[in-house]
């Protein structure tokens, strides 16, 4: 941005920063972004099937499986926290989800006399409201996430206790309640509106899917409300300096529960896209995902000790994460590389970082 | 000069702390008046921080009266006592280090722009707003600029451009040249003369001798949780205020 108005300073001894010294072109997303770009070349070169609108398709649908859930964790990572919990949180929403859905369709079952009836010819069940069984039952799903992030929330912004521990125990304590709940066994989405959940789920508009038009959507909103609201400058603040937010008069304690709820729905929306695409909510489903969602978010360039982080690099890391692993495959590399290769540029991704940063 | 306005802007009668059986302040007095700039002096312990404490609102003084602008008022925290003019800046200045200036002057009290039921933040103001503060305070400060990128003085500059904010009537700073270069102290101190000629009453905390000197009106020295001695600074010497720091002269 220029100078606005007859500016009241003169600068005589403080430079001006340059345009390619400062926001994205100074920050570690802009780097991956980089790096990215060049892979995009080099797979061009490798591999004929790579730039084909089916495999496209099929980078895009991969990466946005992970893609919602890393901007949720990036704004806990913006104010300096970690959310360990996104994996099993996955599960559990898709679970419930399909459980209340399986439900509520079944006549006979609990509260289906509200959502179903059955056909004249006493076989097929009928909903009541096409599409109402599905609201409930994703809003069950996402009721659940809700709570789970207000009690990390809470463990962390008022009792005090650290970030890793108690979202480490939420892993935990999440992932077993959704053994408990389906008995081990997982869950099936089911009945009239089984459809409609496939098409919102794991459906394309237009050669779209939609999952990645989802994640587009999300995206932006978070990109407004990080850098255009109040409650985005707090986040970052409190990210840059917890004690100076607090001094400020930032209302610390709630953007942190507001974090950790975020975190969380992005997670159970993740959770319940993936179970569409799946056809299920297997008990083990998305087992160790937040280490993927957390590398994806490192890579992008959100800094685990806190005030860096974004929409824009988020992506780009869970993009980068599903060229590799693509470009393996389309390369014929055996698949067993990817974990290794995926730690590789992690590392490689920060000690670029770090390496910059002392440069200027 | 100091006496020009008869009614202090702030006025303590008999402050006395009391953290269990620790007495940390005993019967304080003092008087600041608009446009004046008052030292506060003393060693570690003498209930200098505690004193600021009590008039920035994070303690509530266990005995006296606290007159802000004439009228008495009650703290109960930090955000009352910012609400009728007194403003603090911290020894570590309570800046978000990946924020830019305007961002960091307008910390928790953003400039925002109605769009229905949203409400977006008004960047252009706020970096204008920003501007001209930093203007008013002469320091070579762009809005747009981040923290982290910034001198020591500068840092201090967006720190006092966030009390100007509010209009605040009377600033504590907390050793605010502790810990920046020689250069850097001669623009602060600038920055409190600016402070000084818009009418605002300054309470400097600080350990620097010189700078004392430099700028301050008046000194206060506190020694074990009492007022020492309350003297215009050229009616004494520095000579005079260590041995009152020190306790080799009791009183003056």
């Amino acid at each position: 941005m220029a100078m606005p108005m007859e500016s009241p300073i003169t600068f005589s001894n403080v430079g001006k920063i340059r345009w390619w010294q400062r926001g994205i072109f100074a920050s570690q997303t802009g780097y991956v972004l980089l790096a990215l770009a060049v892979l995009l070349v080099i797979m061009h070169f490798a591999s004929p099937y790579f730039f084909t609108e089916g495999n496209m398709q099929n980078v895009a649908k991969n990466f946005s499986f992970i893609a919602i859930a890393t901007l949720g964790v990036t704004f806990v990572i913006i104010t300096g926290g970690i959310d360990l919990s996104v994996g099993s949180m996955m599960c559990f929403s898709a679970m419930i989800t399909s459980m209340v859905m399986t439900e509520l369709s079944t006549p006979g079952g609990l509260g289906a006399s509200l959502f179903v009836h059955m056909a004249a010819d006493g076989k097929t069940v009928l909903a009541n409201v096409p599409g109402l069984i599905l609201l409930v039952s994703i809003l069950a799903g996402l009721g659940v996430a809700l709570i789970a992030g207000l009690v990390n929330g809470f463990c962390i912004a008022v009792l005090g206790l650290s970030p890793f521990v108690t979202t480490l125990g939420m892993l935990s304590i999440v992932r077993g309640l959704g053994y408990v709940v389906s008995n081990g066994r997982g869950s099936f989405p089911g009945g009239p509106d089984a459809d409609y959940f496939y098409a919102l789920t794991s459906g394309d508009v237009l050669g779209v899917p939609v999952p990645f038009i989802y994640l587009m959507i999300l995206a932006l909103t978070m990109a407004v409300v990080l850098h255009h609201t109040s409650f985005g400058r707090h986040v970052f603040a409190l990210g840059g300096n917890e004690k100076a937010a607090e001094l400020t008069g930032i209302p610390v304690v709630r953007v942190k529960i507001e974090v950790y709820v975020i975190c969380a729905l992005a997670a159970g929306l993740q959770g319940i896209i993936i179970s569409g695409w799946l056809g299920s909510a297997p008990a083990n489903m998305a087992t160790s995902y937040e280490l993927n969602v957390i590398a994806a978010a490192v890579i992008g360039g959100a800094n685990l000790a806190g005030g860096i982080g974004g929409p824009l690099g988020a992506i780009v890391g869970c993009v980068l994460l599903e060229v590799i692993r693509n470009g393996l495959v389309l390369a014929q590399v055996s698949s067993y590389w990817q974990q290794t290769l995926v730690g590789v540029i992690i590392i490689l991704a920060v000690l670029v970082d770090r390496i910059r940063s002392r440069m200027t | 000069m100091t006496k020009a306005d008869a009614t202090p802007v702030l006025e303590l009668t008999g402050i006395g702390k009391e953290f269990g059986a620790i007495r940390a302040l005993h019967d304080v007095d003092l008087q600041v008046f608009p446009g004046e700039v008052v030292g506060l002096m003393g060693d570690n312990g003498a209930g200098k921080s505690t004193l600021v404490k009590i008039i920035a609102g994070n303690f509530r003084p266990s005995h006296g009266e606290i007159r802000f602008a004439g009228s008495a008022v009650h703290f109960n925290r930090p955000v009352d006592a910012r609400a009728v003019g007194i403003e603090v800046v911290y020894q570590d200045l309570a800046l978000s280090d990946n924020l830019t200036a305007a961002a960091n002057v307008f910390l928790g009290r953003e400039l925002k722009r109605r769009f229905g039921p949203i409400a977006l933040l008004d960047h252009k103001s706020m970096a204008a707003r920003a501007l001209e503060l930093f203007g008013e305070l002469r320091s070579e400060t762009r809005p747009d600029d981040l923290v982290k990128q910034m001198s020591g003085g500068q840092r201090q500059a967006v720190a006092i451009a966030r009390t100007r904010l509010s209009n605040a009537r009377l600033v504590m700073m907390d050793e605010p040249t502790a810990a920046i270069s020689v250069r850097q102290v001669e623009q602060v101190l600038g920055l409190i003369h600016r402070l000084k000629e818009q009418g605002v009453a300054v309470m400097l905390i600080s350990h620097r001798m010189p700078d004392v000197f430099a700028v301050c009106d008046r000194v206060v020295v506190m020694r074990r949780g009492e007022k020492r001695a309350d003297k215009p600074i050229h009616e004494t010497s520095p000579e005079e205020v260590t041995a009152l720091i020190t306790g080799a002269k009791e009183a003056a």
